[in-house]
Order: C-alpha cells, then structure tokens, then sequence
C-alpha cells in the first residue's frame, strides 16, 4: 500500500475518529445489553461532565491526572519504550510528596512548599522508573515485565509503609495525617477568586495549570530539541539512532526518568490537591488508563489533552451515570476505556486498509463525475 | 514441626494450581511468539463465567465449559488484533484485562444485583476435594500417612488437572509435530512460512490451547478454591504466572517448579503473618509477597541465571518480505 494515495488529514484526524466511533459504538451494545439506553446515558455523561461547575471541576481534576499519565506513556512510545509502570511510579511519587508534605507543612509557607513537593513526586517517580530503565539499557531485561512487577512491588511496599510507619500513632486505619490546610494546592475556585470569579468548589486544582505547562514541555522536548530528535529517531528505527551516534543505553535512561517523573506528578494532584493525606490505592488505574489517552492522542501532548479531557468526561459522567441507573457503575467505564485501548491501539491497523479503499473510490468518482461534467 | 511442613506444602499445591494451568497457557502462546499478558483478564473473566453458569444451571461441567469458551474467545480476540491486524500484543492485552475487569463487575450487578459477585455455590455446584483410596486407612501411619492422606489426597479435581498437565504439555510442545511448528513459530517464523505452514494458523491454534488452560485456571478460582465470584479475584495471579513463566524460562518443569516455589512463598506468606521468626524477628508479609516479583526480575536481569525468551515474541509475523 503506498501512503500517497490518501490525505494526510485522513490518516491524522478521520482514521483516528472512525477508531472512537467503533469503540463507543460497542460500547453503546454493552449498554443495551444491560437495558440502558445508550443514547441517554451519553446525555446523562455530558451534563453530569459539563451541566453545572462542579461537574466541569470534577471533569478537569480527572483529566489532570491522564495528561500526566497519557504524557508519560507518551514519551517513551516516542522512544519505542512501552511504560507499563506508570501505576507504581506515580504510586512511589505520591510516597515522595506526602514525604515532604508530613515533614515540613508545618515549617513551610505552600510557596516554599510546592517547588519540594514538584521535585519529590517527579524524583520519586523517576527513580522507581530508573530500576527497570537500567535493567533494560544495561542488562537486557525487557522493559514491559518489569515495570509489570514494578507495581506490584510498589503497592506492597505502600502498604507495608502506610500500615506500619506513616499511619496515626493508634490507629488502625493505613491514612496518614491530613496535611496543614496550608500546604494544599489551592482549588481552583480559590484561584479563580483571586481574579475576581467565582467558581463552585471542586477538586480540581492548580495541578491541572502545571499539566498543561508539561503539556508545553514535552512538546518542547520531543520536537524542538536535540534529545526529542534522538528520542524519536530511537522510537523509528533503534538501529539508525544507533548508526547515528546516538548512545541507546543513555536515553533509555534519560526517556524513562523523564517519564517516570511524569507519571509521580500526578500524585500532585491526587495527594497535595485532592486527598491532602497519604493513602492506599491512590493511584486507582489512572496509569493504565493513560495508556488509552496516549493511543487516542496519537502520542501527541495536544492530542493527549484532548483525549485526556475525553476521559475526563467519562469518569465524571459514568460518576453521574451511576447515580441516575441502577444497573451500572464505574466499573462500566472501564469497558468503554477497554474497547478505546482495543480499536485504538491494538486494532488501529485494521480499519486502515477499508478507509484508505473508501477515499481511492470517492476520488475516482469525483474524477469520473468531472470528466463526465466535462463531457456534457 | 513435621506436621506444619505438611500443612504449608498443602497450601502450597492449593495456590499454585491455578498458576500452573495459567503459566502452561502463557507457554503455549508466549513459545509461539505471542506475548500474554492478556492472562490475568482470562482468568478472571473464565472464573466469571465458570461461577455464573453453573449458579445458572447448577452444573458445574457446564460451568467449566464456559469458563474455557470464554477465555478461548478472549484468546481469539487477542489472536485478531495481533495475529491478523498485526497490532501491538501489549496494547491488546492490556485492552483485554480492562475490558476483563470492567464487563465482569458490569454483567455480574446486571445479572445477579449482589454489586458484583455471583450467588454463593453449594458443594454440589463446586469441585470438591477428592480423597484418594486408602487415605483414611493410613492417616495413622507415621510420616507416611499424613504425607498421603493430607498433601497427596485430599484435593480436588482440578489440582491433580493441574499437575498432570504439565507432562502432557511438556510432550505436545517438544515431542510432537504440532509442537515442533509451534516453538519454530516463535523462533523464526520465517522458516515456518518457508516450510509451506500458516504461521497464523498455529500461532491462532497456540491461542486456544491457552485459551482452554486459562479458562480451566479461571474456573479453580471461582468453583474450586472458593465458592463464588468476586470482583477483581484474579488479584494479580496472571502476572504471578507470567513471572513464573519467565522464571521457568519457558520450559514446561522449570515453569512447574517456578509455579510451586510462588505458591510456597504465599502460603507462607499466610501463615508468617504476625509470627516471629529466629535472628530475624518478625519478617513482614509484603516482603514475601514481593519476592516472586524481585526474583522474576532479578533472573530477567541476569543476576540468577538467564532467561532468554523465544527469539520473535512481540513481533508481528508480516509474510511478505
């Protein structure tokens, strides 16, 4: 097949739309399969995501999480590298943020504060990202099993810490103390107040402004520098790179800190911003899911945005789902997400081919029909 | 003291049967150059299945059968993506443990309204311990007898399954045609394709035995080892498995050993809990729990050994070239 036969608008904006729409229109199966309507259930996803405030902040505070997680996972697809681990590392980065938090939030004024707390969830996650990134540079380990048993190794290790070191002195439950309110990130109905608007309360928080300058950054990084070239040419062709002169093992190294210190900063948002405690399970399955935001946007950050804004809407709307029909729960959103990872990601070729043939046809008779125009 | 070795080596055959009938699937699809992590989603969605039917029909055959169904067409589905689309086998088998844990939890409240999980099974609806002949007889012998009656009999159907597989797939991968085909699939598929054989074929044919094994793993969790579904009861199994399958660097009695030495390090990870240990006092239980973990890759890091997998895992097999 040779590419020059179909737009590029066709293979960067259709082709990726027609994935969606094969995914949701399973989805909307599911859904009749347990009697909800699917058309009214988006109805009620889309009004519980943007009908009111704090729906949208709810909206917002999720897709926080999956643009640092979806960055992630995307810099190292940039550099053929599939981070699996981005569960355990934003895990580890929350560990560094309560860390400091538990530490100094009564010395430290929250501005002092957040430039510690940004540098330990990004070192804290890019250190648990350097092990399995050293191992697959340096000794060959294949970089997917070991980030696999990176999380596992993560959660046991947080349990151990949060029930026998970090939990309240006589208290069964794994929470740490809640941090001074100061030490918080301020929501963003405060910082919209200190411009003179109001806003409902609601999680979402200055986070989201760092997500978006990541955004930014990592942009930066993957096509306007020199590492973002050699990461790319690594992601291309792993042989060229190296014929090149670019050394392999190092950026390896360098990609997987990068990412891995993407994925501890969602913690920023999870323990700083929204729980302002250390707790289990923090994380929830917003790592994996930021493997489906990456696919949906095409490795891209502005696409991760988009796509990230879309899962936003998913989890608070499957949230307000829930609420109105008995019949499901969260847990539904999981099946769409499910069905968005399989046609986006592990399909993505097989609609290619028929989409390619539909505008080769559509061409040739728009062709025809001007011969034929010509002729009469 | 003799009697507690007895006890935890119990345990042990308990929890590794699953992990065998998993990490024997992972052989099959992992020596023909399909990368499985898709087993955890299988698992979970065949001890679904398994519980569901047979709380349905009350048969528990039935319950196995559609236990097996259901994980070999969650194999089929990973076989289209990445067999015939070529897509990423890691990206489909992440796609199918979300879709797993999701449609589980989704269908179950659907179907039964208990948040999730299935009625409970009777004994009748569940695989119950077999006790061997002649165990009763000798349980006073000494040695011997607790050795028989306790470890050897005493389980259920499945375990010895489990056990008695192992040889059966040792022999169908490294004794048989299919087998031979099968191993080359994943060494250099090339060969294969030149020789006149569908590397597709076999590497679909290699997803269902896995499909089968898994669905038999799924099915001991949910109508064996308890009685019921529970959401998310897998709880990392298949990626215990996957190490396993590492660990034994995919050969069938290494993998079964690997299996058994993971079982042996939750049952005792079980009955450490709290319990003070000589010169090292009180060993906590998330340090074992880590340890098949830690060991998978420290081995996958060439620190204990050396694993080498199939030389064309991961990679799409494209004929023309």
């Amino acid at each position: 097949m040779n590419d020059s036969k179909i737009p590029a608008w066709v293979s960067i904006i259709v082709l990726p739309l027609i994935n969606i729409l094969f995914a949701f229109a399973f989805s909307a199966i599911i859904f009749l399969a347990v009697d909800v309507n699917p058309i009214e259930a988006a109805q009620t996803m889309i009004n519980g995501a943007f009908g009111y405030q704090e729906g949208i902040g709810y909206t917002f505070y999720y897709a926080t999480n999956f643009i640092f997680t979806g960055l992630a996972v995307a810099v190292a697809f940039s550099a053929g590298l599939f981070n699996i681990g981005g569960e355990g590392q934003a895990y580890i980065g929350g560990l560094g943020v309560g860390l400091v938090c538990l530490g100094l939030d009564h010395t430290l004024p929250f501005w002092a504060l957040l430039p510690i707390t940004m540098f330990a969830s990004m070192a804290f996650g890019a250190l648990w990202a350097f092990i399995p990134a050293y191992l697959q540079a340096y000794r060959g380990s294949h970089i997917v099993i070991t980030t696999i048993m990176f999380n596992f190794i993560a959660s046991s290790l947080m349990v151990y810490l949060m029930v026998n070191v970090l939990n309240q002195k006589g208290q069964m439950a794994p929470v740490s103390r809640v941090f001074e309110a100061s030490a918080g990130l301020p929501g963003f109905h405060t910082i919209a107040g200190w411009f003179g608007y109001g806003f409902a309360e609601s999680p979402m928080n200055l986070s989201f402004l760092i997500a978006l300058l990541c955004c930014v950054l990592v942009w930066v990084l993957l096509w306007r520098t020199r590492w973002g070239y050699a990461i790319r040419a690594m992601g291309s062709s792993p042989s060229a790179a190296e014929y090149g002169g670019i050394n392999r093992k190092r950026l390896i190294i360098i990609v997987m800190l990068i990412s891995g210190a993407l994925s501890g900063l969602l913690s920023l948002n999870e323990v700083q911003g929204y729980a302002q405690q250390l707790k289990l399970g923090f994380v929830a399955g917003y790592g994996f899911t930021g493997i489906a935001v990456c696919l949906i946007g095409r490795n891209h950050p502005f696409g991760i945005v988009l796509a990230s804004i879309l899962f936003g809407i998913l989890y608070q709307g499957g949230a307000e789902l829930s609420f109105d029909f008995p019949n499901i729960d969260r847990e539904m959103i999981q099946v769409v997400q499910a069905l968005v990872v399989l046609f986006s990601g592990a399909l993505s070729l097989m609609l290619v081919k028929p989409t390619e043939r539909l505008f080769v046809y559509l061409d040739e008779k728009k062709k025809s029909n001007n011969t034929n125009a010509a002729e009469a | 003291m003799y009697e507690n070795i007895i006890l935890i080596l119990d345990a042990t055959l308990r929890v590794s049967a699953p992990l065998i009938l998993a990490a024997l699937a992972g052989l099959f699809s992992e020596r023909s150059g399909i990368v499985n992590i898709a087993l955890e989603g299988k698992i979970l969605s065949s001890a679904f299945a398994a519980a569901a039917t047979t709380s349905v029909t009350g048969s528990i055959m039935l319950g196995l059968l559609a236990a097996m169904m259901t994980s070999t067409l969650l194999s089929l589905l990973h076989g289209f993506a990445c067999i015939t689309h070529r897509g990423d086998q890691i990206v489909s088998g992440v796609a199918i443990n979300m879709l797993a844990a999701g449609l589980t939890v989704t269908l179950g409240r659907y179907w039964f309204g208990l948040g999730g999980q299935t009625p409970p099974l009777s004994n009748d609806e569940r695989f119950t311990s077999i006790t061997l002949p002649g165990a009763d007889a000798v349980a006073d012998v000494p040695v011997i007898g607790l050795l028989y009656s306790e470890l050897i009999s005493g389980h259920n159907i499945l375990v010895y399954l489990a056990l008695a597989l192992v040889p059966v797939c040792w022999w169908i991968i490294f004794k048989t045609r299919f087998g031979l085909r099968l191993r080359a699939a994943g060494e250099n598929p090339h060969a294969v394709d030149t020789a006149g054989i569908s590397v597709a074929w076999l590497r679909y044919r290699a997803l269902i035995c896995a499909g089968i094994l898994t669905g038999i793993a799924g099915a001991y969790l949910s109508t064996a080892h308890s009685a019921g579904f529970v959401p998310n009861m897998s709880a990392g199994k298949g990626y215990i498995a996957l190490a396993a399958l590492i660990f034994g660097k995919w050969k069938p009695v290494p993998v079964l050993f690997g299996c058994l030495l993971f079982g042996f390090l939750d049952a005792m990870a079980i009955r450490l809990q709290g319990a003070e240990l000589p010169f090292i006092g009180e060993v906590p239980v998330q340090a074992i729990e880590i340890l098949p973990y830690v060991l998978t890759v420290l081995l996958l890091a060439g620190f204990i050994g050396r694993a080498v997998g199939p030389k064309s895992i991961g990679v799409p097999y494209v004929k023309s070239r």
